[in-house]
């Protein structure tokens, strides 16, 4: 055997490494395309009824709970989520989402002092979603409402990004 | 009888040897060669490797009853630690595993980065070190996640919106660890796949890789016997010189060491999930219970903390960029300073920068434990005795500080949040314009009360505070 590399030698080595890359594309490409599937699926934005608006008083900010907009069969406690809605006028609502916008944990309404306070960094937000103090960067992200024969509706949407 | 069984055992083995040769194989590596002088410095690496294997050894049995589904796992840790025989103890032992583990690699590489060892021609021990650590730290993540209790899902939450910050690509990141638009069934599941499968693969791949670099390198001599200054013209040779004329076999010389240290490690490991048991699991994975105060496992603890007190200015960038220049730091260390002096002598610096890694994050780790900056939620009314006064204006404003929300930041008299000042003794700090004008107009981080206050109010209020004269003498 001697070292030198044939063009015989030349091609069977880019034969088998060129038949080596077709193997490893057929199984990579439908494992990769699985694991970023979920990337490309939108977020189910869909109008959900709250109830009736007599449900909510004004001036008053309570939690809903809605379907979730990325719903698996098997989510169990994960298929739902919470939103913060306020009812300013007879027809008027605004709906917050939970998630601070400095990192995404869920603020809480305390109705006696009327703020939003964040359990994680402190931070704070004012009955209108804007920022009263602390970490977060941005006003409490808002979701749509609207009223439609007698019911609120919001409108689902993906978890708010910063 | 006896003879003939320890006879025919030994034919076994001799077939077994002569078909395979691992014996001779293993025989040959455990006995390569180390420098004189090999001594307790050079037995971290071994006890990283302990944690890990002890790790996969314990999370195996885990996973035979752990339900990677959000809307069974919680139930199925439940059961683990309540119910499964031995799976209090499994839970606790994977839990004190992975603080361990993240406790010895950050001491291997410490002692790594002090003695110099990373120097040539161990550059790459010190590379794929350093992602066996990136690997480590995922680990940490993800297992936090899959205890899917309340923190777990907030974890994956305040994981996807970190994420989320790095410039164009972070949406995108902050998806792929959602696996969708938000937390929901594939979060869990991915996360373990990830867990279970993907990093444990890369790991024993990056073992694998570090372990033949340095049988290939041989482990660092001691500075103290080296060569004054490492020079890549004449180390190698010198180095095989040494090990022909005084290295000793690693097996056993060295390694009774390793030995005892990995009795240490997996008896204090046993020991603690005996006494003090896995972490609690928290409230259900329920995302729509807002009660909760997510709080990171310990080692992201002084992280979390540092992101609650960066100024709001500053905070966008060095979400991105602290953790990217840290990992630049990591990797060009090996490739611009491969050569000179090792000594500690030489290299004051690497005291310093060991110091002041440990040394923030002890400093906000005991940060994060106190959380200063969360709003005391559990506030309870000033009793009458803490009023401590007949006055109506007084009285009233001691429960507009209450139900107005201001205990839940501030102190009085031992009582309430720690975000803001102490206002026991505010009317020493601040006149009655400025305390009217702070509590209308708020501050940076506290929020003003312009309309949330009636001026009758507003005076109960001030009259309150100006009742509080520091601590009664
Ligand atoms: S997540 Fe709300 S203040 Fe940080």
């Amino acid at each position: 055997m001697s070292d030198t590399l044939t063009p015989r030698r030349r091609f069977l080595a880019w034969f088998s490494a060129g038949l080596g890359a077709v193997a490893a594309a057929a199984v990579g490409v439908p494992v990769i395309g699985f694991f970023f599937a979920p990337l490309m699926r939108r977020p189910v934005e869909a109008w959900r009824s709250l109830g009736p608006v007599g449900r909510f008083r004004i001036g008053e900010t309570v939690e809903v709970r809605i379907p979730s907009p990325a719903p698996v069969p098997w989510a169990g406690e994960a298929a739902e989520m919470a939103a913060w809605l306020r009812r300013q006028g007879p027809s008027e609502f605004v709906a917050f989402s939970v998630n601070c916008t400095h990192l995404g944990c869920p603020v809480r309404w305390m109705a006696n002092a009327q703020l939003f306070l964040c359990p994680c960094h402190g931070g704070v937000y004012y009955e209108d979603g804007a920022v009263a103090g602390g970490p977060p960067p941005r006003a409490l992200t808002q979701y749509p409402v609207r009223v439609q024969d007698g019911n609120v509706f919001l409108r689902t949407s993906a978890l708010p990004l910063g | 009888m006896l003879s003939r069984l320890a006879r025919l055992i030994r034919a076994i083995g001799h077939w077994l040897e002569d078909r395979t040769g691992l014996w001779s194989v293993s025989r040959r590596l455990a006995e390569h060669p180390v420098p004189p002088g090999t001594d307790w410095r050079y037995v971290l690496g071994g006890a990283t490797l302990v944690a890990f294997l002890l790790q996969v050894a314990t999370g195996v049995a885990l996973a035979t009853v752990y339900v990677p589904s959000t809307g069974s796992a919680y139930q199925s840790l439940q059961f683990i630690t309540h119910d499964a025989p031995f799976g209090r103890v499994l839970r606790g032992m994977h839990y004190f595993g992975a603080s361990a583990m993240v406790v010895l690699i950050g001491a291997h590489m410490s002692r790594v980065f002090l003695t110099g060892s990373y120097k040539f021609p161990r550059e790459m021990n010190w590379l794929s070190g350093a992602a066996l650590l990136l690997l480590t730290i995922l680990m940490a993540f993800t297992g936090q996640l899959l205890r899917w209790d309340q923190d777990g899902v907030w974890s994956a939450v305040v994981a996807s919106e970190q994420a989320a910050r790095i410039p164009a690509l972070g949406h995108w990141l902050a998806h792929l660890v959602l696996g969708g638009a938000t937390v929901s069934g594939p979060t869990l599941s991915r996360s373990f796949a990830v867990h279970v499968f993907l990093i444990p693969a890369l790991i024993f791949a990056g073992v694998g890789l570090h372990l033949y670099l340095v049988l290939r390198t041989g482990v660092s001599e001691r500075a103290s016997i080296g060569p004054a200054v490492v020079d890549p013209a004449t180390y190698r040779a010198w180095y095989r010189n040494l090990l022909d004329r005084e290295g000793q076999p690693f097996w056993p010389d060295a390694a009774w060491r390793d030995a005892v240290v990995a009795v240490l490690v997996v008896g204090t490991v046993l020991a603690l999930a005996l006494i003090v048991g896995p972490k609690p699991l928290g409230k259900p994975p329920d995302p729509t219970i807002i009660i909760a105060s997510p709080r990171p496992d310990w080692y992201f603890l002084w992280y979390f903390a540092v992101l609650a007190i960066l100024p709001r200015g500053i905070e966008p960038s060095v979400i991105v960029l602290a953790p990217l220049l840290f990992g630049l730091a990591v990797f060009l260390l090996p490739l611009v300073a491969n050569r000179g002096r090792r000594t500690l002598r030489h290299r004051p610096w690497a005291v310093v920068v060991v110091a002041a890694a440990v040394f923030t994050i002890a400093w906000y780790s005991r940060l994060g434990v106190r959380s200063p900056w969360s709003p005391d939620f559990d506030a309870r009314p000033l009793t009458a005795q803490a009023i401590a006064s007949s006055d109506s204006a007084v009285v009233a404003g001691a429960a507009l500080f209450y139900a107005r929300g201001c205990e839940y930041c501030h102190v009085i008299d031992g009582q309430g949040g720690s975000r803001g000042p102490d206002l026991t003794d505010v009317v020493h700090r601040f006149d009655h314009p400025q305390l009217v004008a702070r509590i209308l107009g708020g501050g940076s981080i506290m929020p003003a009360y312009t309309g949330k206050l009636s001026s009758t109010e507003l005076a109960q209020l001030v009259a309150f505070l100006e009742s509080r004269r520091g601590s009664p003498k």
